[in-house]
């Protein structure tokens, strides 16, 4: 298996609270791995690093490396506008920009450049299809993406983030305003990504964590305590912490 | 207090406060109107002062307002709308930034005769315009800027951070994110700020009196260094220099300015309510 994120030593600091302690983690090609921790752990801080949206926050800081495909994400000549071109987010809540269906999946490929329509068209049919949502909208695409329910928003969200053919897809809590059939849904979606993608997923429901992930991480206060294949860390974790946190002692 | 009675009573004193910011607007447009309306006809409104103003129409007066009005706003929707980005977008929080924030709020409650005098030192002498449509334009496009840029500045700080986000996770650049989706987000409350400058700027005397009003001009401005007569300015002439003239002269000439405000506030809501019902 082939390494897509590797972090060397990586700090992350918001003024002097440090978020994320010296954090050695490899992430694989075409891998989900999820990211587990009670609040506060530093799981969301560690996804926002790897597509550079903590520099939004004036008082964000790192020392260390985040490598993907062996290039320092952080050094001098990485242009953050096509790094996140690379990595796309999903966010915890659906956060459908304010137009129509359509034009929130060619958003992110019109501002590449891309103008010609019909390209766009079928853009938006196949990244449709690709999360699910293509039966459930396609007579109606021009209407106001916010119209539809959450479940459909989370997926045109992911949608909205394949139509700029990344590489790697981060998912911030991508169920946490979803109904359980909503989330089995993007479920779905998520592990047939995984084929084509590399997926980081940070959850709060272990569960769900169980059922997508291919290995998972443990995170607690900013450090992270243990990383394993899906099966052995639900079933013989090493730490006596990320056993307490799996069977609901704390968290 | 009986609880009953003490939400009768806030209720009267809510109720009652409301009725007493009705009653004098309402006061105002219907003495206009009654005043005004049988005054009006096409001649007042198209023909050219005569007999010393006393006879004849405002036509002069009128142009001069809209195309005061007209670039007014053209100089000071650019410049208030980019600075309000600049502030919210791009402008880091120290000194300076506190500084401009600051200057902004003071300049709101400087009086207008004191940017009456400020034109007139800067742009009617030192730049030479001398009394202009331009020069009266730059001195009232100074005056509403505070408004201008409060407003937007309140409106794309109400674009959910979360817009932003979404958009530069996409790969759009900054610009992007603020043309796309900050932008058209906060529009509607852009189009407030700038209904409001309209209005002042078409009402306000004391900026014009040295900068641009003319006080008698029976002829059309040919370019922007030419002198107008403006309503506002007019309204006063009527009402207090000139003797023996007819009081519905007076009130037409009212009326017409409020319902040139009018008319241009109204163009601006339609605009507004056309962006709200897109988003």
């Amino acid at each position: 298996m082939t390494i897509k994120i590797k972090t060397n030593k990586l700090n992350i600091y918001y003024g002097d609270k440090q978020a994320v302690k010296s954090l050695d983690i490899e992430i694989y090609n075409n891998e989900i791995l999820g990211i587990i921790g009670p609040a506060n752990s530093g799981k969301t801080t560690f996804l926002r690093s790897l597509n550079r949206l903590n520099d939004l926050s004036p008082s964000f800081s790192h020392d260390g490396e985040v490598l993907i495909d062996g290039v320092d994400i952080y050094s001098k000549g990485v242009d953050v506008n096509s790094l996140r071109k690379r990595v796309g987010m999903v966010f915890a809540l659906p956060l459908p920009l304010p137009m129509s269906i359509y034009e929130n999946i060619v958003y992110g490929p019109k501002r590449q450049g891309l103008t010609d329509k019909k390209k766009l068209n079928e853009i938006v049919e196949a990244s449709l299809k690709e999360a699910y949502l293509w039966d459930e909208v396609k007579d109606r695409l021009d209407l106001q993406a916010m119209r539809l329910s959450g479940g459909q928003q989370q997926r045109l969200c992911i949608a909205r983030t394949l139509a700029v053919e990344p590489e790697i897809i981060l998912f911030d809590e991508p169920s946490s305003g979803l109904d359980p059939i909503s989330t089995a849904r993007v479920e779905e979606a998520m592990v047939k990504l995984k084929e084509k993608y590399t997926i980081v997923l940070v959850t709060n429901h272990t569960k769900q964590a169980a059922r997508v992930s291919s290995r998972v991480a443990f995170f607690l206060m900013g450090e992270m305590i243990e990383i394993d294949k899906t099966d052995r860390i639900f079933t013989n974790p090493k730490d006596s912490r990320t056993e307490g946190y799996i069977s609901g002692k704390f968290g | 207090m009986n609880p009953k009675l003490a939400q009768k009573i806030a209720f009267i004193i809510l109720l009652l406060a409301t009725i007493l910011v009705i009653v004098p607007v309402g006061m105002i447009v219907v003495i206009i109107v009654v005043k005004g309306a049988p005054a009006i006809n096409w001649e007042f409104l198209l023909a050219m002062p005569s007999k010393g103003m006393r006879a004849g129409g405002i036509f002069p007066a009128i142009v001069g307002t809209i195309y005061l009005v007209a670039a007014t706003i053209l100089f000071a929707i650019p410049v208030g709308v980019f600075s309000a980005i600049y502030l919210v977008e791009y402008a880091r929080e120290n000194l300076l930034t506190r500084m401009v924030k600051l200057a902004i709020i003071n300049l709101a409650g400087v009086p207008s005769i004191v940017y009456g005098l400020f034109g007139l030192g800067l742009f009617v002498i030192f730049l030479g315009f001398g009394p202009s449509i331009i020069a009266g334009a730059l001195t009232l496009a100074i005056m509403i800027l505070p408004i201008i840029i409060t407003t937007s500045k309140e409106a794309l700080d109400s674009v959910p951070r979360s817009y932003r986000e979404a958009s530069l996770a996409l790969g759009a650049s900054k610009w992007q994110t603020i043309r796309h989706v900050v932008l058209p987000s906060a529009l509607p409350g852009i189009l407030t700020g700038i209904i409001l400058g309209i209005s002042r700027a078409a009402g306000e005397t004391a900026p014009i009196l040295f900068t641009v009003a003319a006080f008698y001009l029976p002829r059309l401005p040919r370019t922007m260094f030419d002198q107008v007569m403006v309503l506002p300015y007019h309204l006063f002439v009527v009402s207090t220099q000139i003797p023996n003239i007819k009081t519905e002269y007076t009130y037409a000439t009212a009326l017409v300015l409020v319902g040139i405000v009018l008319i241009a506030n109204l163009a601006a809501i339609i605009l507004r309510s056309k962006y709200r019902k897109k988003i």
